[in-house]
């Protein structure tokens, strides 16, 4: 019998991924392909022209988002993806500039950047892979480690206090603010389609293991981390921000906390200068 | 609302010029943070962007402002931020980043002295090898240097221009001096002024490649949104655009990168002579010290001293070839700039050990008076 190799079947998201690009540089194990998938499905289904996105990211694992994504694409440098996003955003405001990066890039390095965006209202969406550490670098610590958790430059055990993310943002100024785990899938397209609806700075934070960097020091395997997201979350968008530490032991709160209508950046600055120059 | 050129005469300071200058060529976006003695750039030029329709923001930080003129730029905008030394420090690394993926912009860098908050409201030229090797890496990098509010204006177009042309960042380098004095500044009609456009891509995009070089080394440069799917990233890179983690991507890339300038630096370097033909004595200079450098020639020619001047418009790429060649003739030469010698030592580089060379400088906060020069001519030659 003369045997034949079965066609691979195309990959449902082909269209939206660089197929020349692949494989990825991701680890098995690792939760940034998914996030990566439910936001390509999103773009998908938001039945918008693919030439009107643009993609940036920072430096990481999860930075290399943008190197996959087959729209206008931006790898920066470690921080600065949402100055770039607000560079093109304001320059070309019909345009859905999308930043996904890692929380480190994030939140770190890039943290005033982040906290003026939101504080301006800039429209774009911020989707962040929060892997409570620096994966790309081999695992030192984070502004989003865990108290008392292990990394390779806190070996016996972390002695600060993690930033939370939601309330951070929403403290900012952000009209949009999201909490999942790369488990839900589908919250987290549907999340990002509210941000792409919601006209003003949203932002969704995605938790996410990192096996290889963050598990391994914190005897933690890469399914105990997914069964945590799965038994130890509580879905509450009506939950109040300030009780959204990550603490997998007390329950760790999910949910669309907040998206609410505020005129956006480039709309405030159209209206007082280009109507008025007009 | 103001057209996008002033025609006429006007009495202003260099930085309103230079923004006057960068609207004139074509700006669209400009992405700032406060600091003297360039404030004013930001100022005027966010009254004048929303005239012509462009955009203006104030960032968190210079790291920030830098970083959004280059997303702006991919929009297919010409795009500007300005800046002093300690804003110019934090821009670096995003220098490198525009550098690495060919993304035009200009920036104004008016110096004060240095180094850290040193003289903030004092002129000085302390910047000039911060602007060739400030980020890390090799790379060319064009720098031009105004000596006055015209210039401001005039040399704002061609830092545009050849930030187009060939899809890098220019540098304007200017110093509080030329920043803060007014002066007249003549803005000629719109069909008086040259301005150069990024080449755009034609041809199918299924086949476009992001970095593949026309005959002149510069690839054409699609905006966001035309089609063509571009991926643009920091790290080592091929034709294509995609990242290349190899010893001879590295090598490809950065032959191209700086050959891009290197094999044109006859169309990029711009020198201005003065008495230069029959002197023993090369006086060098740029920027407003340049100014004094006239001055000091003349003196020197009434006390029967042949000096000339070289004056470098651009100062990087810099002129060797030239300084190669006026060493074979001269007798020595004497670089005028507001610092404790950084192209001086660039004429040292060039001009050998067997012609003296001296430096007629100072640690920064005023202009190098032409005196200084005669005293070297006197004690030296
Ligand atoms: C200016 C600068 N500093 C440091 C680095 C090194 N670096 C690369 S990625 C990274 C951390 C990334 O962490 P995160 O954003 O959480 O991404 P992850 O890899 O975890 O997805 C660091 C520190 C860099 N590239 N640039
Ligand atoms: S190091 Fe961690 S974050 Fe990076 S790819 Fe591997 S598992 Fe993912
Ligand atoms: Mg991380």
């Amino acid at each position: 019998m003369k045997a034949t190799a079965a066609k691979p079947l195309p990959h449902p998201m082909e269209d939206l991924i660089r197929m020349d690009r692949i494989p990825h540089i991701w680890c098995s194990g690792c939760g940034t392909g998914s996030v990566f998938m439910a936001c390509l499905s999103a773009i998908k289904e938001s039945g918008i022209p693919y030439n009107e996105f643009s993609m940036v990211s920072g430096i990481g694992c999860s930075g290399r988002g943008a190197g996959y994504i087959n729209v206008d694409s931006f790898h920066t440098t470690h921080g600065r993806a949402i100055p770039f996003a607000t560079g093109i955003k304001m320059a070309k405001p019909d345009l859905n500039v999308i930043v996904f990066s890692g929380d480190g890039d994030l939140f770190a390095i890039g943290g005033n950047h982040f906290i003026h965006a939101a504080r301006r209202n800039m429209d774009i969406t911020v989707i962040c892979v929060n892997n409570l550490i620096y994966g790309m670098t081999g695992g030192q610590v984070a502004a989003t480690t865990p108290h008392k958790a292990k990394s390779s430059t806190t070996a016996a055990g972390n002695p600060e206090t993690p930033f939370n993310l939601p309330l951070l943002a929403y403290a900012s100024g952000a009209t949009f603010v999201a909490r999942w785990t790369m488990l839900h899938s589908r919250d987290i397209a549907d999340a990002v389609q509210m941000a792409l609806n919601n006209k003003g700075f949203s932002f969704i934070e995605v938790l996410s293991p990192c096996p290889i960097n963050y598990g391994r020091r914190n005897k933690e395997k890469a399914l105990e981390t997914l069964r945590l997201y799965h038994d130890n979350t509580i879905i509450k968008s009506n939950a109040d921000l300030s009780e959204l530490d990550i603490d997998f032991k007390r329950g760790v709160v999910l949910g669309n906390f907040i998206n609410k209508e505020k005129p956006s950046h480039d709309e405030q600055y159209s209206k007082i200068y280009h109507a008025e120059a007009g | 609302m103001k057209p996008a050129v002033l025609t006429g005469k006007h009495f202003i300071n260099g930085d309103v010029a230079c923004a006057e200058g960068a609207i004139a060529a074509g700006c669209k976006f400009f992405g700032g943070y406060p600091i003297t003695p360039a404030t004013e750039v930001a100022e005027h030029i966010s009254e004048r962007l929303p005239d012509v329709g462009g955009t203006f923001i104030q960032m968190e930080d210079e790291i920030a402002a830098m970083t959004s003129i280059l997303g702006a730029a991919w929009t297919g905008a010409k795009t500007m931020t300005s800046t002093s030394g300690p804003g110019f420090s934090l821009m670096m690394e995003t220098v490198g980043l525009a550098v690495v993926t060919e993304t035009p912009c200009v920036v104004v860098n008016v110096q004060r002295a240095g180094p850290s908050t040193g003289l903030p409201t004092q002129g000085a030229q302390g910047d000039m090898m911060q602007a060739k090797w400030g980020s890390h890496g090799d790379y060319e990098i064009i720098a031009i240097a105004p000596s006055s509010p015209q210039e401001m204006f005039d040399f704002t177009i061609i830092a545009f221009n050849l930030s187009e042309k060939y899809r890098t960042p220019v540098f304007i380098m200017s110093d509080e001096i030329v920043g803060h004095m007014s002066e007249k500044v003549v803005i000629p009609k719109p069909s008086k002024i040259k301005t150069i456009s990024r080449k755009k891509p034609k041809g199918p995009k299924n086949k476009f490649k992001l970095y593949k070089p026309d005959a002149d080394g510069v690839a054409p440069m699609p905006a966001i949104g035309d089609g063509y799917k571009v991926h643009v990233t920091g790290l080592t890179h091929d034709e294509i655009g995609y990242p290349v983690m190899s010893i001879e991507a590295q090598e490809e890339m950065m032959t191209r990168l700086l050959g891009k300038i290197r094999n044109n630096i006859d169309d990029i370097i711009m020198t201005e002579q003065y008495l230069l033909d029959d002197a023993d004595i090369v006086i060098v200079s740029y920027g407003v010290s340049s100014r004094t450098s006239y001055t000091a020639v003349d003196m020197a020619r009434e006390k029967g001293v042949k000096a000339g001047l070289l004056r470098l418009i651009t100062v990087w790429p810099f002129p060797d070839a030239l300084i190669k060649e006026l060493a074979q003739r001269v007798k020595g030469f004497i670089t005028v700039e507001i610092n404790l010698g950084q192209i001086c030592r660039e004429v040292q580089r060039c001009a050998g050990t067997d012609i003296p060379s001296y430096l007629a400088g100072h640690a920064g906060g005023a202009v190098v008076p032409p005196e200084d020069v005669l005293s070297i001519i006197k004690e030296n030659f």
